[in-house]
């Protein structure tokens, strides 16, 4: 065994004999989680559909009141919390995934291939599900046979609403797209394709050339000089909007310029393409910087979550 | 001489794994010493804030919750600052995500805010009347262009099941153009770049966004223009909390009203070892190359 394993084993041993004495001692316990029982009542609106919470000093008791309970999460020392095991077991799952996750600083290993595989499987399944009910229910299904979504699924589902047929063109152009697991038939899954395509393209041309590409050239016209009206009436040089506005027309103009190259990079277009790439690596390292700022807030939710909700070593 | 080529050797050969312990390190000690931070508002930030304030009581607020659990770190306490925002000036809230990871996401940000927060007391938050809950939207880009053109067409229920035209909060609400400003909390696509090309500039409808830090370089050429605010990462979050915390001081100036601010301190003594690693690497850099130049 090498210095840095031994140094690495130690640790993790010194991490786990730890754990188990926190286990012990913890007044708050690991991991355990408390609920306290609230006692929720309301009645139909019969306008609307909806259940709408009882008003200040109405019974509970009268007629068509609906009761329910809602658990709210809560201390252990909280007065009537009670023992979640449900959430108990889902802070134990969570908090093990992400040391398993943790684990692979130390060196990839089979517990974190298997967080890979869960995460894998569990996006897949949820995608499945979520499109299954908000695209093939929710919208074809409604559309296209309403009694049918009303008596299965949605008894919301509006009695006169009528079949909408038209529904049936992008349906068959969805089906057609398994068309290309059959080899005979693949050509049949390159019309749908083609649908897509074209009308991505044709949509997105559009809405690009207003948003990004009309809208901000008109952004970066800006005025060099820019005057202030101040208290008097009269009028002040904005310094500071003024270097603002030079900062941008500048690094615009020397990125286009960096980008350019029907013309060779040399005297004032190289000079000019120099700058073009000092703006770049700015930005570039603006983007770094921010990405680091993302990834440390990241650490920082799950510690918070090992912390807090696991081990109850703080409070948030 | 001899001790500083032995220190240059080890650092050479530094086994990663102590960086991230270190970095470990450096998040964890504030979280457990419980060490928060205030920032004071950007531009961007404050626009947004001061936008909201001057709205009327009762105006049509759209918030697009299009993020999943990998960026709600960032964009989750975002959420919860902008929808405590629009509660405390009785603003009508329509709820909606273009990302079907959201829903979750989606609907803690109304159990922690509007139903926990602002659904007792005298004027409670009433489901159907003062907030909607659209759901998942699915169609990516393509929808947000449907529900700028007609919501019904996009959604024709809540996520409950409810028939849009049955909830009041949906009167004489036809399309997003009906609505004051459209906020949206976003980590990628769709997102804030697809509000602002499917909905925001070609219908001239009032847009802010909130984003992740590293999308925040990709977004900052929409604003002032295109964008009413832009709330950037979990700094401009804690920026937001603290404009809060100061204009709404109970309760919101308790930290544990803050997810962003407790998030601000780590955050600081993660960026203050990132800075130190860098200039240490860059020394360890010339050292090496002032050896290998002094050796030939």
């Amino acid at each position: 065994m090498n210095r840095e394993t031994t140094i690495w084993t130690l640790l993790f041993i010194v991490g786990g004999l730890s754990l188990a004495y926190h286990v012990q001692s913890s007044e708050r316990g690991v991991g355990q989680q408390f609920v306290i029982p609230v006692e929720i009542a309301g009645r139909v609106d019969a306008a609307t559909g909806v259940i709408v919470p009882l008003g200040a000093g109405e019974s509970t008791e009268g007629e068509g009141v609906i009761k329910g309970v809602r658990y709210d999460k809560a201390g252990r020392e909280t007065s009537q919390a009670v023992y979640s095991l449900s959430r108990t077991i889902g802070v134990w799952v969570a908090a093990i995934l992400t040391l398993c996750v943790f684990s692979y600083l130390y060196r990839d290993n089979p517990f974190y291939k298997l967080v890979e595989s869960i995460i894998v499987g569990v996006s897949a399944g949820y995608w499945i599900v979520q499109y299954g009910w908000t695209v093939l229910v929710s919208k074809v299904l409604v559309k296209l046979s309403p009694d049918l979504a009303r008596y299965a699924f949605l008894p919301e589902t509006p009695v006169d609403a009528k079949p909408e047929y038209l529904y049936l063109i992008p349906v068959i152009l969805g089906c057609l797209i398994f068309c290309r697991l059959i080899p005979k038939a693949a050509w049949l899954g390159r019309w749908p394709l083609a649908f897509i395509v074209g009308t991505t393209a044709g949509l997105k041309l559009i809405l690009f050339l207003n948003a990004d590409f009309v809208r901000q050239i008109r952004s970066t016209i800006l005025p060099l000089v820019v005057l202030s009206t101040n208290a008097s009436g009269g009028s002040d040089f904005d310094w500071k909007q003024s270097i603002q506005n030079l900062v941008i027309v500048v690094s615009v103009l020397s990125s286009l310029t960096y980008f350019y190259f029907s013309v060779e990079h040399k005297g004032w277009v190289g000079r000019i393409s120099r700058v073009g790439i000092w703006v770049l690596m700015i930005s570039f390292g603006a983007s770094f910087a921010l990405t680091v700022m993302g990834r440390i807030t990241l650490l920082t939710m799950r510690l918070q979550f090992l912390f807090d909700d696991w081990l109850g070593l703080v409070r948030m | 001489m001899s001790s500083s080529v032995t220190i240059l050797d080890r650092l050479n050969v530094l086994d990663r794994r102590w960086i991230f312990l270190a970095m470990a390190l450096a998040v964890a000690a504030p979280i457990l010493l419980g060490i928060g931070s205030d920032e004071s508002p950007s531009p961007p930030t404050k626009r947004l804030f001061d936008r909201l304030e001057e709205l009327p009581e009762g105006s049509r607020i759209l918030m697009a919750i299009d993020f999943d659990p990998n960026s709600a770190a960032e964009l989750s306490p975002m959420a919860l600052a902008f929808t405590r925002h629009c509660c405390l000036r009785r603003h009508k809230i329509y709820f909606v995500t273009t990302w079907g990871t959201g829903v979750p996401l989606l609907d803690a940000t109304i159990k922690t805010v509007v139903q926990s927060e602002f659904g007792r007391g005298d004027r409670p938050y009433q489901y159907g009347i003062d907030y909607v809950n659209l759901g998942f939207v699915a169609g990516d880009a393509v929808a947000i262009s449907q529900l700028t053109s007609d919501i019904r067409k996009a959604r024709s229920q809540d996520m409950q099941g409810t028939s849009l035209d049955s909830l009041p909060v949906m009167n004489d609400v036809v399309s997003l153009q009906d609505m004051q400003l459209l906020i949206t909390p976003s980590a990628g696509f769709p997102g804030a770049k697809e509000w602002v090309q499917y909905a925001g500039t070609p219908y001239k409808i009032p847009l802010a966004a909130g984003c992740t830090g590293v999308q925040s370089t990709q977004l900052f050429p929409y604003y002032p223009d295109q964008l009413v605010g832009l709330v950037t990462g979990i700094r401009g979050a804690n920026e937001y909390e603290s404009m809060l915390a100061s204009k709404y001081p109970v309760p919101y100036a308790e930290m544990s009203k803050r997810p962003a601010s407790l998030r601000g301190g780590p955050q600081r003594w993660a960026h203050r070892l990132m800075i130190s690693l860098i200039v240490l690497g860059n020394a360890i850099h010339f050292a090496n190359r002032y050896r290998r130049s002094s050796h030939s």
